[in-house]
């Protein structure tokens, strides 16, 4: 069980928390992409092995969404190959 | 009489007799006792049958890396016990398991003499043609361990969680200085030991410790930030630090078998010492036969001597000291060494005690079969002999209990050269291993890792520990110099070497295996089960490496290791569940009316998401159909009432609120006027429909979303990543209120009349309260929202209440309902409603694969609107895709037959690619027939047509047509 960190509630246990999987960017305006591109952006995911940049939902607590970044192999959350705890302005 | 307890020794209450039942035996033990050191004291060697093959067996080991189960039948059943670990109890009755009637007299142990037959793979090999379903029964009934328990059953088992700085596992020398260490400084500290008492090798191997472990145990347990548990045992090591540990007949509570530990520990010492392994031989499972480490840890620990005459079979120095401690305690003993120079130093010792040395000897084969009666043994000069014993002790040297090193993914295990085994390599970042666990033998070697490795891990969490007073500990024989023998080839064809006793493996099976090519070590234990049984592999997995490399010709350390996972020890799913069982697992939701409905009579339903609901209201002498067909005829005819109170709702405020709305509908929402509300079908970006609901406009930011009961926590997620991730700038907030709101709807022609008599502040006409529309008011002094929504295809009023108020309002809706006849509505009744009406519903013909074409919705799908979600997917789909399953009503040949729900229509009724399904199938009160709803491909065309359902053993024609079956201009739902 993975303790996690939220920005509002402090280190948290994963029960409290729904995995929303990949940390996809936030979704872009379709009519600025081409229909591959479309597709792609809907069902591509990377599936890191690795650093991987993943969106949790505190939904048994505070309702946050965060980011993080977790290693898949080892669960170890650490900041990110850029030096930042979240892969993106936390929402 | 050959085993027998001594009079003397081990660490038993000899002054608490203990009388329990064995297959029928009456027998006595002490309170300290395993099953098995009760067994053992009372000779009862033969203790059960071998998975596969059913070969008498005893016990082998005396810990975790043994596999005889038991069932105990009383008191509380519990199946597939570990003889080994399981502590005696008084009055219980145990059972063998794999045997029958009894081990002593098995009818399945036939399976040895056909055992030929029975090659590894043997069952997938064997029963292929025509279909392996077909035997799988047979099989799985001749198969496994013991019998579940009795339906009844009920947890005896509970949960706890823990935390502390240093976790220390395994109170050995090395735990116990570990431990004492980290204590000393304050920290916080848990000891897990599996053990009956602290001690570990110093217990089991009776090594002189000048009272150094009584005097920890004491100071340890004075302390009040240090909690030792006993009996207990870590089997996972996970992600960030959490230990699972399992906990047998916790001491604080003796009426659980079980407590099953989730602990934080900042910090982990593994000091889990080392299992034994055996050197495999001919018939080397014979009862009688089994490790040197658990035939000394009997002795010791209970007091219990495993034969009179001990034959020791080795290739290092650590039988040397189970041979004294034998001959010790009055066997007759001779030590077969492999090793041509095994006397070395100690050999004046062993002739001292009178221990025969058999340098250079080997043992060949094991003779006797209920009990091993002798050895055939060859001389270094090559003679042959026959050794009369009743008790053969093996030591192939010791593997280092890293296991939960490896779990944590952290570690590698790298081949030791010296110990002729696997160590784990690994950082030193949140846990460290010490003493055998890591290759250091000696105890007191082990005392003094123990105590850096406590060093250690205070610095790790910013604490000092200076040194302890570590004991003087004389234990001269460990297993350095192992000389490797992974296995005795048998002399001849067909006798069988045993590497695993848990899975009935040989080496033959490991050779078949390599033959068929299965040439990684990963393979080979899946497809001939080596590693896979009860003990996890735990004393023979590293011959089972050692035999694959021989037989392939690699080095050992290149063949590699199998992955450790958790559990390392069997865990019960009873006690991981501990009191989480049944509605404690997980609760039922009930509204503030399920005590008014089970008051009537209601046959309650899950509506999803675990909401109960009245499912029917039966009167006496009706069952679920007349119950159901009665309800929904109430409304069609006069007036019901139903509990929609699970029905999701959510509050949605702030500016940006109808932008949200435009995006996840895919009709315009812009239009809707303050006090309307708007049906609206939610899709997910990839162009299928989620769910279905209305949205009601209370104000100019503020509106009141329902979703159905069981999509209410996907629709609650959708929107909250909308707001929160993709439009961040938006404000809007998503607030859940399906709870708060409890819901009466009154349905049917004489609906209004039942509003008009419950008092209402408002206006009820057609005109002031039309179809969509809503009002806020009272109904006497009873606050309510007021929503004309329909789901049944009449007149319909959702009468929305604070739900402190729900009791009061459904009462005065049956009261005033009364001289209309109002009747109480359950699911059965909403269905037929719903299908009549053809509305459509989320989890039947919303399946995930629909989009609104396809559901015939297509006139809602905004033709204006630049972008919604699922927009661009569905157009895209449907270019590429344009043969559809499209929704359909469907009437049976024959009106009284119904059709399974799901069932699937296919071309003529032919076993080939299904066209379409049933999505759901009722008897009609309005047309009083059975009709249904399906998806057919291109369904909406085939208006007139007659498809066919595939049920099992029929086919059932059924008439296309369009999917609405009652009020298809929609004028009573408008009234």
């Amino acid at each position: 069980m993975l303790q996690i960190s939220c920005p509002w509630c402090g280190l948290r246990p994963e029960g409290e928390f729904v995995c929303l999987g990949e940390a996809v960017p936030p979704r872009p305006d379709p009519a600025a992409l081409t229909a591959g591109e479309w597709a792609a952006s809907l069902a591509n995911r990377a599936n890191i092995r690795g650093l991987h940049a993943e969106r949790w939902w505190h939904v048994r607590s505070c309702g946050r969404i965060l980011t993080i970044w977790r290693d898949t192999v080892t669960h170890a959350i650490a900041p990110g190959p850029d030096g930042t705890a979240a892969p993106e302005a936390a929402p | 009489m050959t085993a027998r307890r001594l009079a003397h020794g081990g660490i038993i209450e000899r002054s608490q007799p203990l009388s329990f039942r064995f297959d029928g035996m009456e027998l006595s033990g002490f309170a300290g006792d395993t099953v098995a050191s009760a067994l053992m004291a009372n000779d009862v060697a033969l203790v059960g049958r071998s998975f596969k093959l059913h070969r008498p067996r005893g016990f082998f080991g005396a810990g975790h890396e043994d596999g005889v189960m038991v069932s105990r039948l009383s008191p509380r059943a519990a199946t597939n016990q570990l003889a080994t670990v399981t502590p005696l109890e008084q009055d219980a009755t145990y059972v063998s398991v794999s045997t029958w009637p009894n081990a002593r007299h098995d009818i399945g142990a036939a399976a040895q003499w056909f055992s030929r037959l029975l090659p590894a793979g043997f069952y997938y090999k064997t029963f292929m043609l025509p279909n392996w379903h077909l035997f799988e029964p047979f099989i799985r009934g001749a198969a496994g361990l013991g019998r579940v328990p009795d339906p009844a059953w009920e947890p005896v088992s509970e949960s706890r969680f823990g935390d502390c700085d240093v976790l220390v596992v395994g109170a050995g020398p090395a735990g116990l200085a570990a431990a004492l260490t980290a204590a000393r400084s304050g920290t916080s500290v848990m000891l897990v030991d599996d053990g009956e008492a602290p001690g570990g090798r110093l217990v089991l191997d009776g090594i002189d410790d000048g009272g150094w472990v009584s005097r920890t145990k004491a100071e340890l347990e004075a302390l009040p930030h240090v909690r030792l548990l006993r009996r207990a045992t870590v089997w996972g090591y996970h992600e960030h630090n959490l230990l699972t540990v399992i906990e047998r007949r916790p001491a604080d509570a003796p009426d659980l078998d079980f407590r099953n530990w989730k602990i934080r520990a900042r910090q982990v010492v593994i000091a889990a010492g080392a299992h034994e392994r055996p050197i495999p031989f001919a018939d080397g499972d014979r009862p009688g036969v089994m490790l040197a480490s658990a035939a000394r840890s009997f002795l010791h620990r209970h007091g219990v001597l495993a034969g009179e005459r001990a034959v020791l079979f080795a290739n290092n120095d650590s039988a040397r000291g189970a041979a004294l401690d034998l001959a010790k305690a009055g066997a007759a003993v001779t030590l077969v060494d492999i090793r041509p120079d095994a006397g070395g130093t100690a050999a004046a010792a062993l002739a001292q005690r009178g221990v025969t040395l058999i340098a250079g000897g080997c043992v060949l084969r094991a003779i006797g079969s209920r009990r091993v009666k002798a050895v055939e043994m060859r001389h270094a000069d090559g003679r042959l002999a026959t050794l009369p014993c009743d008790l053969v002790a093996l030591s192939g040297g010791w593997n280092p209990a890293f296991h939960l090193a490896s779990q944590s993914r952290e570690a590698k295990s790298v081949w030791h050269h010296d110990l002729a085994t696997f160590v784990a390599s690994h950082g030193e970042g949140r846990f460290r291993l010490a003493g055998a666990a890591r290759g250091v033998f000696e105890a007191g070697a082990c005392a003094r890792d123990g105590m850096e490795a406590g060093q250690a891990a205070l610095r790790a969490v910013d604490r000092e520990g200076p040194a302890i007073d570590l004991p003087d500990l004389d234990d001269p024989f460990v297993a350095r110099s192992v000389a490797p023998l992974w296995f005795v080839p048998p002399r001849r064809r067909r006798d069988k070497v045993f590497v695993d006793l848990s899975g009935d493996v040989t080496t033959a099976d490991l050779g078949l295996a390599l033959r068929e090519g299965y040439d990684s070590i990963e393979l080979v234990k899946r497809y001939t089960t080596a590693g896979m049984g009860v003990d996890q592999g735990k004393s023979g997995n590293v011959n089972v490496i050692g035999i694959v490399g021989a037989l392939t010709g690699q080095a050992t350390e290149r063949v590699g290791t199998t992955t450790f996972r958790p559990p390392y020890v069997p865990v019960e799913f009873g006690a991981i569940a501990g009191a989480r069982h049944k509605a404690r697992l997980y609760p039922w939701r009930n509204t503030p009316l399920t005590d008014w409905h089970l008051a009537r009579g209601a046959v309650m339903y899950e509506a999803g998401l675990r909401w109960q609901r009245p499912g029917f209201h039966p009167l006496p002498g009706e069952d679920w159909q007349a119950a159901a067909s009665r309800e929904a005829r109430a409304v069609r005819n006069g007036v019901g009432v139903y509990d929609g109170t699970p029905l999701g709702k959510f509050q949605l405020k702030g500016p940006d609120v109808g932008k949200l709305l435009d995006l996840v509908y895919i009709s315009d929402f812009g239009k809707v006027a303050v006090g309307r509300g708007k049906y609206g079908v939610m899709m997910t970006d990839d162009g299928l429909i989620m769910d279905d609901g209305v949205a009601f406009c209370l104000a100019e930011d503020r509106w009141l979303l329902h979703s159905s009961t069981g999509a209410a926590d996907r629709v609650h997620a959708h929107l909250e990543q909308i707001v929160q991730v993709h439009r961040p700038d938006w404000q809007v907030s998503v607030i859940p209120v399906t709870t708060q709101w409890a819901n009466a709807t009154v349905c049917g022609p004489r609906a209004r009349d039942v509003l008009a008599a419950l008092e209402p502040d408002f206006d009820i006409s057609r005109t002031a309260l039309p179809f969509m529309g809503m009002v806020e008011g009272h109904l006497g002094t009873i606050p309510v929202r007021v929503f004309r929504v329909s789901w049944t295809g009449e007149l319909s009023f959702e009468l929305n209440t604070p739900a402190r108020h729900a009791a009061a309002l459904w009462e005065m809706v049956m009261a005033a309902g009364e001289p209309f006849g109002i009747t109480p509505v359950g699911s059965e009744a909403n269905h037929i409603l719903r299908v009549e009406a053809g509305y459509i519903s989320t989890g039947h013909e919303v399946d995930g694969t629909a989009d609104p074409h396809d559901l015939g919705l297509g006139a809602l799908v905004s033709a204006t609107k630049p972008d919604f979600l699922g927009k661009h997917a569905m157009a895209m789909r449907r270019e590429c895709d344009p043969e559809r399953f499209e929704l359909v009503g469907l009437l049976p040949s024959d009106p009284d037959r119904s059709v399974l729900e799901g069932a699937p229509l296919t071309p003529d009724g032919d076993k080939v690619d299904q066209e379409g399904f049933v999505s759901a199938c009722v008897r009609s009160v309005a047309l009083d027939r059975v009709i249904a709803l399906g998806l057919l491909r291109d369904g909406r065309s085939r208006i007139g047509e007659v498809v066919h359902a595939r049920i099992r053993h029929e086919i059932v024609p059924l008439r296309v047509v369009a999917p609405v079956f009652h009020d298809a201009d929609r004028a009573r739902v408008r009234s």
